[in-house]
This record gives C-alpha cells, structure tokens and sequence, in this order.
C-alpha cells in the first residue's frame, strides 16, 4: 500500500518532467520568434495589438517592459475592485451573493492580481459567477502570463551581446496567452469536466441525500477556472476547500492532472532557459538545484505523514494510512502529502487537504518551501527569484576562484548585488515584520486584539507565520485556524501582497536590464562555469544559508517546537 | 624592501595596538557597517552592565555575566581594529624607509644665465635644469639631457647591482633619492614639488590614497545585507518571544546579533586590500591603485615583450654552415677573426662557438694588430676587419652580403642560399661571411628561449591567460620562437602602434589586456592596456601612462602581479564563506540557549550538549571574537593561488572554507564551552 503510494508519486513527477522538457523547447521557440506548433494563432494575436494599436516590432529597455508591466496591472486592480464590491448588483449571480466590503474587496483583487490567491473569503457564498469569471479566472490567466512575460524580458537580456533591447512585452505576454495557457487550460479542464467537475451558468442544485436531508449544492464555471488555477500557479479556488472539494478535485487521477498541470509551466521555464539561451547544461544545473530542495523538503513531510501521529498512536488509533486528520481518504497520505509541498515550493498554493492538520516537520517544509521560493517557484516568477539568489552565489563564488564575478559572461558589480541584495532581503523582511508585530498584537492584549487566533502556543505562531510566509511567497495557500477576515488581516496581507510581487519582479529584471548593457567577456579557463554540479552546490548552499539563517529562530518557535514537544 | 618581515614584528605590533583603541572612535568606525553595528551592541551592553551595578535585575543575569559579554564584544572590536592596523603598520614602515632617501638635498640649478645656483629638492620645480655628480644623492624625479652616469637604485629597488642611464633613448629617467655612482649628468625636473615617484609611493603604501576598490564596494553591500537581515531576525525576536512567554536577556540579544552578522570578514576586510597592495609591493610592484591589484586578477591577454621575457635577450651563434669548398676550421678562424672586436653579445657569441671548434682566440688578436675595424651601420647592414694585408671580412645580412658579392662580381653559392632559408624557417637569424667579396657560407645565430618559461606560460593557460608574444622579428622567426616558448599568439615585425590595435581589439572583444612596456612609445599602449605595468628603468612617459611600476625591471613580473590579483579576491571570497557558514553552528549554539529554559522541548537543538544558555551564548561570543585573531595571518598573507582551473578552485575553496566554516565553530564553541562551564 505504502510502496504503491510512493510509485504513485514518482509516477506523477515523471509525468511532469517528461511534458516540460518538450514544453521548454516548445516555449524556446515561441519566444524566439521561431516556427512552433500553434502558429496558427497569429491571426489572433495580430487582431489583439492591431486592436490594442501596439506595435510588437518595437522593442523595449527593461525601463519600458516594467512600465508595460505595471501599467497593465494598475488598470487590471481597478476593474477587479470595481466588479468584486458591486457584484452583488451584478448579472450573472444566480446565488444571489452580495457586494465584498472594502477591505476584503482590496485584500482579494491584490491577491489575485499578485498571483497569490490568498482567499479570506469563500467561493460559494462570497462570489457571483461574473466575478468568478471576470475578475477571478480573468486575473488567473493574466497574472500568470505576466510573470511568464517577466522571466522572458530577463531570458533575453542574459544573451551573449550588448544591447538595451529586450524585445516587445505584450509579445511575451500576449504569446504566453494564446500559445500556453488558453490551449494548456482548455485541456486540463477536458479532462476535469469529463471527470465531474461543475462546468455551468445554473446555480445551486437543490438535492435530497440518502439521509433525506435537502441540500443545495454550488456549481458554476468551475472547470474552466481550476484548470488555469493550477496551470497558472494561482492557487485560489472555486470552492472555500479549494482542491480538497470533491467536485473541484474529483477523483485520484484529477488529483494527478492537477498536481501536474501546476508544476509543469515551472519546470518547462527552466529548460526554456536553457533552449532559449542555447545552454543546456546551464539549465540542468538549475533544475538540478531545484529539484533537490524540492526532494530535501518533499521527503520528510511524505515521511512524517506516511508515519501517522504519534499522540494518535498512543490512543490507540491505528495509523497504517498515515496521519489523516484533515485529508482526503480518496487521495491518502502521501499524495496529500506531496501536493502540499509542491504547491508551497511552487507558489501556487492550491490545497487538496487541509495544511493545518499536518505533523509539525511538515508544515515546517512547506514553509522553508515559501521562505526559499525558488525551488521551481511561480510562472516565471520563480526563475526571478531563483536569479537573485544565483547573483549572490556568482559573486561569492567568484571571489572564492580569484576573478571578479561575472555570469554569463557579464560583470556583476555594485549595482547589481545592491539589487540582488534588496530583492532577497524583502522576503524576510516582510515575513518576519509582519508576524512580529501581529505576535505584538496577540502578546499585547490577546483578547482585544487577536480573537482570531484559535490555537494559542506554537501552533498558533505556526500560523500567524504560515499566512505571511504565503503572502509573501504569493503562494495564497492558508494554514487555516486563523479568522482571517478581519482588517487587520486583509490590509496588512494585501500590502505585503503587493510589495511581494513587483519588488522581486522589479529587482530582477532591472538586473538583467543591466547586464544585457555590459560588455560580454568571452569565458576562459579562469572564468567561473556556471554550468556544473560544484556551481549547483554553491547556489544551493546559498539558498539554504539565506533561508535557513533568517528563519530559524522563527522556525525554532513554532513548528520545531511542536514536533519536539511532540516526539 | 624585498625583506620578508615575519608578521608579527614587535615594532609594528606596539603602534598597532595603540591604533586598535584610536579606531574606536565611531566616525571612523562608520565605514565599515558590519563593525560599526557591532560597536553600537558593544556600547548597548556597556549601558545594561553599569545599569545592573546600580539596580540588579535576575531577567538580565548577573553584573559579572554581563561585564563578561561586554569584554568580550569589546575584544571583538579591537581583534579587528587590530588587524587593520597592523596591516597599515606594515605599510607606515616601508614608508617610512622610504621617507629617509627623500632627505633635503641642496640641487645645483642652471638658471637662465647658465649658473649655478643652489636651490633645495623641495623646492625644484618642473622644467628647472640641475647638475649631478659621481657620489651626489638626485634631488628629485628628471629626465637626462646631457651626459650618462651609472647610478644606485638601491634606495628604492632593493637591487644592489648599479644601472646605467643616459640621455636620449628609453634609459633616460632619473629617480630622486637614488645616487650617481659615476660621471656627471645634467638632468630636467619632470614632477612637481611633492609629486615626485618617491612621494606618490609614500602616499600610496601610508594609505592615504587608498580608496575602496569596486569589488570592496560590492562585497560590503552584500555584507550590509547579512547585517540588515540579522537586525530584523533580532528585533523581530523580541514579540515573538513575547508571545511564546520567554522572556530574553538583552545580553543574549546582542550576543545573537553579534555572532550572527559577517564579523570575521567584515573585521578583516579592509586588512585584506591593504594586505594586497603590500604584497605587491613585497613583489617591488608599486601599483597606482588598488584596483589596479583587482584588475590583474581578472587579465585574460597578456602581451609580453620577446627580448628579455621569453628569450635571454641576446642571440646566440648555435652553428657553422660554410659553404661548399670552405672546411669548418677555416670557416670558424675566419668568422671568429671578424668577430673579435665586435663587442655585440651576438659577436661574442661566434668567438665562443669557435673556440668550442678548437680555435683559440689569441693568436688571431695578433693577426688583428694594425687591422681595420669595420663598424656595423644601418646603411651596410654588415660590419666586420680589413686586415692590414688588405683581405676584406665581412659578415652581415644575407641580402647585404648578396649586393656586396653581385657588385664584386662574385657568386652566391647555391647551398648556402638554401641554408640561408632554412635557418630564416627555424626561427634563427643567418648572418653571411664574405672574404674579399667571396661568400664563405653563413652563421646560424638563435635566440635562447629561457629555460622554465615554457612552465610559466603553461601556468598561465591554466589560469585562464593567453600570453602574446611582441617582437620585431619577422613572422617566420616570430613563430618558430613562438611555438618553442608555447605562447598562445604572437605579433611579429611589431610597431607600437600594432600594440594598441591588439590591446583594442582584444578589448573589444570584452577581454582585459595586460602589458609591459618601458620606452616612450610604449605609453600609449600602457595607456590603453587595462594594467599596465612599466619598467621603473623605462621613460617618465611610459611611468606616467601605465598603472604599476616594476622596481626590479623584471619583464615576467606580470605574472607574479597576476597572482597577487587572484589572491586578493580569494581571501575575499574565502573568508566570506567561512565567516557565513560559521553562521550555522551559532544558531545552534545560541537558538536553544534563547527558548530552553521556557520551551524544554527545544533542547533537543543543543547538539553540541552545551552546559548552560550562559555558558553557550558566552562561549559563541569568545568564538566569535577569537577567530579574527587566528585568522589575521591568512587575511594579511593571503589564500595561495593555485592554478587549477575554476571549477577545481571553487571545489577545493568551497570544501575547505564553506564546510570547514560549518565544522569548525561547532569543535571550537564546544571547547570553549567546555573551559567556561568550568567558571559557570
């Protein structure tokens, strides 16, 4: 039983590799302006600029890509805001749910906007079918297609020449549209409709059970949204139980397809890079790197659940299903396990089961899998952040082999590293000064201030550190316990929200604006590789020393002091 | 200068230590953030132990606990003050040997009127004209206009053996403070009052001139970044800790932050720069800048100057070919005859090969009484006797003794055509002998590679380097010494103008382009080179143009200056990671020190099995402090370069300093601990 669970596992990341590598080289392609398979797209792509009056020969500095970028997002936030708090006088809302309030309103246009999903509300009753439509699936498609657009402006300015133009952004994000996400959605949703996931206009469906009780069921265009959910790294679902709800995540092989559909864009950005920088090794020294954080954090969570929980055990309960409290039985333990921490290493944040209920060594992986944020990551964003990680390993490196760092053939000097410095402080910055001061509010005056903390102790520190950690990951997974609904939590997430998205797309692709200015060195036995397993090594170590050095103690606090109280 | 003084002298240590309190002061503190933030903790922890004398608090633990934790932060700031200094010292005391040549000396100035007058060094100014004599001490920097002397560099070389310098040509400079040995030289001021070689080298070894170098800069963003972090995890402690309800002591606050910010490099850091110019200056390299030092690190081209580098500098005669009818001996008496008064190392070179034949030089001086000597000039190209019997021996370039032979009417035998060539294709240089207008065959002259270059440049490739050999040779020559001596490229029949079209184009190319050069015409190139390293025998304008002076005239100093470069980011690179990884091991020392007492269950962190949270948080301080001590003599000598190529180095870096940076402190905290659990 265990072993066919673990086969399952690998069975699904297998799957997932064996479609990114074609993936990488079919984006490559795209990118490159080259022949590729959904050429017959460009009748519509041309519609949209000729429509939109932009000019894609016209190629961009990284100035004007994240002007492009942040102007496109600015109008996308109005519209969100405006739809979500007058839904309620809106067509297409057959629930008859009514208008957000403010505070709730901006905390989920941010988080949908910023691809993070964090949802303090819940889908049924929170929602009509035009916001599900309009703002949520909507944002889901272009939030995603703008980190993909991003980590293309930064492919192209890594390059071996000179130069200040980095192609045209609403090429990047319009193609990331129609030749990735629209055709890799449609299919994804296929197999979700034929499985028995809702995919309709009609509202509740009233039904007696077997008990004789009546209900009235949530439907909706549900398909159609899970599927760039996943595919996108959003993460927000339909439903408040997100893919734990059996008709959003039906069956085992939905599950899979699911699991699948979000780490594959991820991995395939990976190769791309390497396809389209025609440096292979280079990318398999990224994924390399990746994929053994991913496999160190995967391993003792789908240890530790597989194992049950020990103060269960001493009940007397059997365990040989591993911990179940908070899973679903139709997806068992380690499959719970895995998408966990696939969708916290991946800042998607989608759940199949209920991260609260995990053993404490669990949960502390899936937040090293947000505070690390680099291992595979968000659609493009994550190759972002793996990119300012890779500059401070290149210069220490550097150093350590007697030659000023360069990478790529380009000098990392100050201007670079004060960037890449900035852009990897942010994330602890945000994550420890907004639980910090939400601990002061709860240590001040618990009653006042914190009603919304069920679990006091270190579980409740877990989750107070569990929800900024995902804000600022823009993961928009919860660890639940917390009433997260209140404006404390809706305005301190959503800034942190916004500062956690743009600033480390910002930092990055001015980097890499930056270097593509440089003049390229031609690589010498003297230069650095960055190509090899020593290089691989050293970004690692660097990773885990920024991560682990900054949240230990934080750490130290809430889960390790769980599972030691615990075992 | 060249003296290697052991690190610790007790003369640079006394001043040094002095300079470790004076350093206190904050404002010069503030340049280096990673410290300056130390100090404030140091300052901090002064205020909560004198507050614990008037008004004992148990939160806070005891006056003696806490006056030991200021003790030893205090240590801290000083161990790397100390470093600082002592690295300066070094430096203070070569300039200060320096300082003693620039003594006043009265300088005989030539006014307008052509007397002289006496004007002291201090006071000459550029353009005024001075007279030096045999034993006289040269006031200032100058150009010789009349005359040649051979003069004592020593003062500033360290080289005993006297040079010779003259007026006109590549030799003409004169450094103040050196001594004329013999002759009388009337010379120019070339610097102004203050400005003088010697100044500019005190200035620069003093520090004074010294400035952050661009990769200093980056690496202390960086290192402000690792601090920057480190203040948010402390203060962010503070409310967490209040909601876990475990209250912690602000000595245990300091003591996190000060163990976990970069201390060890950012203490060393600035010893690390002054360290490497002073190596350089060991090596009798003075480098304008300290970036300078950085650059030659990253050189990927090298252009090296045939004559002196790769070849001994002289060709030698390797082979007799006489031509057909001509026996050896014959051959060997006549060319030896020719040769006897030729006072060119080439001249002597056929004397010596000859005698080598067995034909002894002394009874053809005889033969030689009453001879004409033939001189060599540009127009003739060839040189040689006409002896007192009339008979005409010439020997020169094969083209000229060809015209000479057609004019007389004679024959160029077949044979010694072909072989003419052939030497030409090995990279030798033919030189033809003629009696009387009759071709008797031709000398094979060769250059002499010098022995362990090859090595040398195999290193550099290793390295990473390409070495590019210039010679005036011709293309054909050029490249069979280019292949023996294994450089990468060459640029044969060079003019100094193909120099700077090889440096540009190189640069173009991204590549950073290293040159030597000493004459006039090389100061373009120097200029333009990205380290230029000119000849301190060389001309003002090549001295001026190029970025570091080579005190020993020495042409494969370039590679040493190379090797320092490395060195330098290495020590850099080094001691970051060590300083970083050594991170880990206090987190565990003091993380379960801070929650062991409120949270028993976290415990189970002290893998070191610490005796107490005192003992622990005291013994990761005295680590802390201790290491920059210990480590001083790598950051003042340097991490040795080894040219294994990048990937290897980083390996190997990477195995010692970052795995060794994470064990090393978990073995060091634990013994320490062990002794103060003694106290505890």
């Amino acid at each position: 039983m265990m072993n066919n669970e673990l086969l399952s596992l690998g069975g699904i990341y297998l799957v997932t590799l064996a479609l990114a590598l074609p993936l990488g080289a079919y984006l490559a392609r795209v990118f490159r302006g080259e022949k590729s398979l959904l050429d017959f797209m460009r009748p519509v792509e041309n519609g949209i600029f000729r429509l939109a009056g932009i000019d894609v020969r016209r190629e961009m500095s990284w100035q004007q890509h994240l002007l492009a970028l942040l102007t496109i997002n600015l109008v996308w936030f109005g519209l969100a805001m405006l739809v979500l708090s007058t839904q309620g006088s809106l067509p297409l809302n057959p629930d008859q749910n009514p208008s957000m309030a403010p505070d709730l309103a901006f905390n989920t246009a941010i988080s949908f906007l910023v691809n993070c999903n964090l949802q303090h509300y819940s889908g049924e009753s929170g929602l009509s079918y035009l916001a599900q439509l309009v703002v949520i699936t909507f944002l889901q498609f272009v939030s995603a297609a703008t980190g993909i657009a991003a980590a293309v402006v930064l492919f192209n300015a890594l390059q071996t020449r000179t130069t200040d133009k980095l192609g045209n952004f609403y090429d990047y994000f319009v193609k990331s549209l129609t030749r990735l996400l629209l055709p890799g959605s449609v299919l994804v949703a296929l197999v979700l409709v034929f499985s028995g996931t809702p995919m309709t206009m009609l509202g509740k469906q009233p039904l007696v059970t077997l008990q004789g009780d009546s209900v009235a069921v949530s439907r909706g265009p549900v398909a159609a949204m899970v599927a760039i959910k996943e595919l996108g790294t959003n993460g927000g679902g339909f439903y408040g139980a997100n893919s734990a709800h059996p008709l959003e995540n039906p069956t085992f092989l939905t599950n899979a397809v699911e699991n699948t559909a979000l780490c594959v864009i991820p991995v395939a950005l990976v190769f791309a890079l390497g396809f389209y920088l025609r440096r292979p090794r280079l990318a398999y020294m990224i994924f390399g790197v990746m994929t053994v954080g991913f496999a160190a954090l995967l391993a003792p969570a789908v240890y530790y659940e597989l194992h049950g929980n020990p103060a269960l055990t001493k009940l007397g309960v059997d365990q040989a299903l591993g911990a179940l409290e908070g899973k679903e039985i139709r997806f068992g333990a380690a499959a719970s396990a895995y998408w966990s921490i696939t969708n916290t290493v991946i800042s998607c944040g989608s759940v199949n089961s209920m991260h609260d209920s995990f053993m404490p060594l669990s949960g502390l992986t899936q937040l090293l899998g947000m505070m690390t944020n680099a291992f595979y990551g968000g659609c493009g964003v994550g190759l972002l952040n793996f990119f300012a990680y890779l500059i401070i390993a290149v210069f220490i490196a550097g150093l350590l082999v007697g030659r000023t760092p360069e990478l790529l053939g380009k000098k990392i000097e100050a201007r670079e590293m004060k960037i890449a410095v900035l852009v990897t402080l942010l994330h602890p910055l945000l994550i420890l000064a907004g639980t910090a001061l939400t601990a002061h509010l709860y240590a001040a005056d618990p009653a006042a201030n914190a009603g919304w903390l069920a679990n006091p102790g270190y579980h409740g520190f877990s989750e107070m550190l569990y929800e900024f950690t995902s804000a600022a990951a823009n993961n928009g997974s919860g660890f639940e316990g917390l009433g997260d609904n209140t404006p404390w939590w809706n305005i301190s997430t959503g800034v942190v929200l916004l500062l956690a998205r743009f600033l480390p797309i910002i930092g990055p692709v001015a980097i890499a604006g930056l270097l593509a200015r440089k003049k390229y060195v031609p690589e010498s036995a003297g230069t650095l590789p960055a190509d090899t397993a020593t290089f691989g090594v050293m970004v690692l170590a660097v990773i885990v020393i920024i991560a682990a050095l900054a949240f230990f103690p934080a750490l130290a606090l809430g889960p390790l002091a769980e599972h030691f109280s615990l075992y | 200068m060249s003296t290697k003084t052991s690190l610790f002298q007790p003369a640079l240590v006394a001043p040094a230590v002095r300079q470790a309190f004076v350093k206190l002061d904050p404002r010069l503190m503030f340049r280096n953030p990673v410290m300056f933030t130390v100090e404030v903790g140091t300052a901090v922890m002064l205020v909560v132990t004198l507050g614990l004398l008037f008004r004992p608090d148990p939160a806070q633990g005891s006056f003696g606990y806490n006056l030991t934790v200021f003790v030893v932060l205090l240590l801290t700031l000083l161990f790397a003050n100390f470093a600082e200094a002592l690295a300066e010292a070094r430096g203070k005391a070569q300039a200060e040997s320096l300082r003693k040549t620039r003594e006043e000396t009265p300088a005989r100035v030539l006014d307008a009127d052509g007397r002289q007058v006496s004007v002291s060094s201090s006071a000459l100014q550029k353009g005024q004209i001075f007279l030096v004599e045999a034993g006289e001490i040269i006031p200032t920097d100058g150009e010789i206009i009349e005359g040649l002397a051979t003069i004592d560099e020593s003062a500033i070389t360290g080289e005993s053996a006297p040079v010779i310098r003259e007026a006109g040509g590549d030799k003409s400079s004169v450094t103040g403070g050196t001594r004329v040995l013999t002759d009388r030289i009337k010379v120019v001021v070339s610097t102004a009052p203050g400005e003088s070689f010697l100044d500019k080298m005190i200035a620069l070894v003093e520090g004074a001139a010294r400035q952050k170098t661009p990769n200093e800069i980056a690496l202390t963003i960086l290192l402000a970044g690792f601090t920057l972090v480190f203040v948010l995890v402390c203060v962010t402690l503070a409310p967490f800790a209040d909601y876990a309800r475990t209250p912690i002591a602000i000595s245990a606050f300091i003591a996190l932050f000060v163990c976990l910010i970069p201390t060890t490099i950012g203490g060393l850091l600035s010893a690390i720069g002054i360290a490497g110019m002073d190596r350089a200056l060991r090596a009798n390299v003075i480098t304008k800048s300290g970036k300078a030092v950085e650059t030659a690190g990253d050189i990927d081209v090298l252009l090296l100057d045939k004559t002196g580098t790769i070849t001994i500098g002289n060709r030698r005669a390797t082979r007799f070919w006489p031509a057909p009818g001509v026996s050896e001996r014959q051959f060997a008496e006549l060319a030896a005859l020719a040769s006897l008064t030729d006072e060119t190392p080439e001249g002597r070179s056929i004397v010596e090969l000859a005698r080598s034949l067995a034909v002894a030089p002394e009874p053809l001086h005889q033969r030689l009484a009453g001879a004409e000597l033939i001189k060599f000039t540009a127009e003739t190209r060839s040189s040689g006797v006409t002896l007192p019997d009339g008979t005409r021996l010439r020997k020169g370039a094969s083209d000229a003794i060809r015209q000479l032979a057609a004019r007389a009417n004679e024959p160029f035998p077949q044979p010694t055509s072909e072989q003419v060539d052939a030497i030409a294709g090995n990279g030798g240089t033919p030189l033809v002998l003629s009696q009387n207008e009759r071709v008797l065959g031709v000398v094979e002259l060769q250059d002499v590679i010098k022995p362990g270059i090859q090595e040398r440049f195999e290193r550099l490739r290793r390295m990473g380097i390409k070495t590019v050999m210039v010679t005036g040779d011709n293309p054909l020559t050029a490249r069979y010494i280019a292949e023996q001596a294994g450089v990468d490229d060459f640029i044969a029949e060079a003019r100094p103008e193909d120099k700077m079209t090889y440096i540009r184009r190189e640069q173009q190319q991204g590549r950073l382009v290293a040159m030597m050069g000493d004459g006039t015409n090389d100061a373009p190139a120097l200029a333009q080179a990205d380290v230029g390293v000119a000849m301190n025998s060389g001309t003002q304008a090549a001295k001026e143009a190029g970025n570091m002076v080579d005190l020993d005239n020495d042409p494969t100093k370039l590679i040493e200056v190379v090797e320092i470069g490395k060195q330098l980011l290495m020590t850099r690179g080094t001691l970051t990671t060590f300083s970083i990884a050594n991170d880990v091991a206090k987190y565990f020392a003091i993380v379960p020190a801070l929650f062991m007492v409120a949270i028993p269950a976290l415990g189970a962190l002290n893998v070191m099995g610490l005796k107490s949270p005192q003992s622990a948080i005291l013994s990761a301080v005295i680590f802390n402090a201790l290491i920059i001590p210990l480590l001083v003599p790598l950051a003042l000598r340097g991490v040795t370069y080894q040219p294994l190529g990048a990937s290897a180095l980083l390996r190997r870096n990477l195995l010692i300093y970052g795995l060794g940076g994470v064990i090393v402190p978990f073995l060091g905290i634990k013994l320490i601990d062990l002794v103060v659990g003694l106290f505890l």
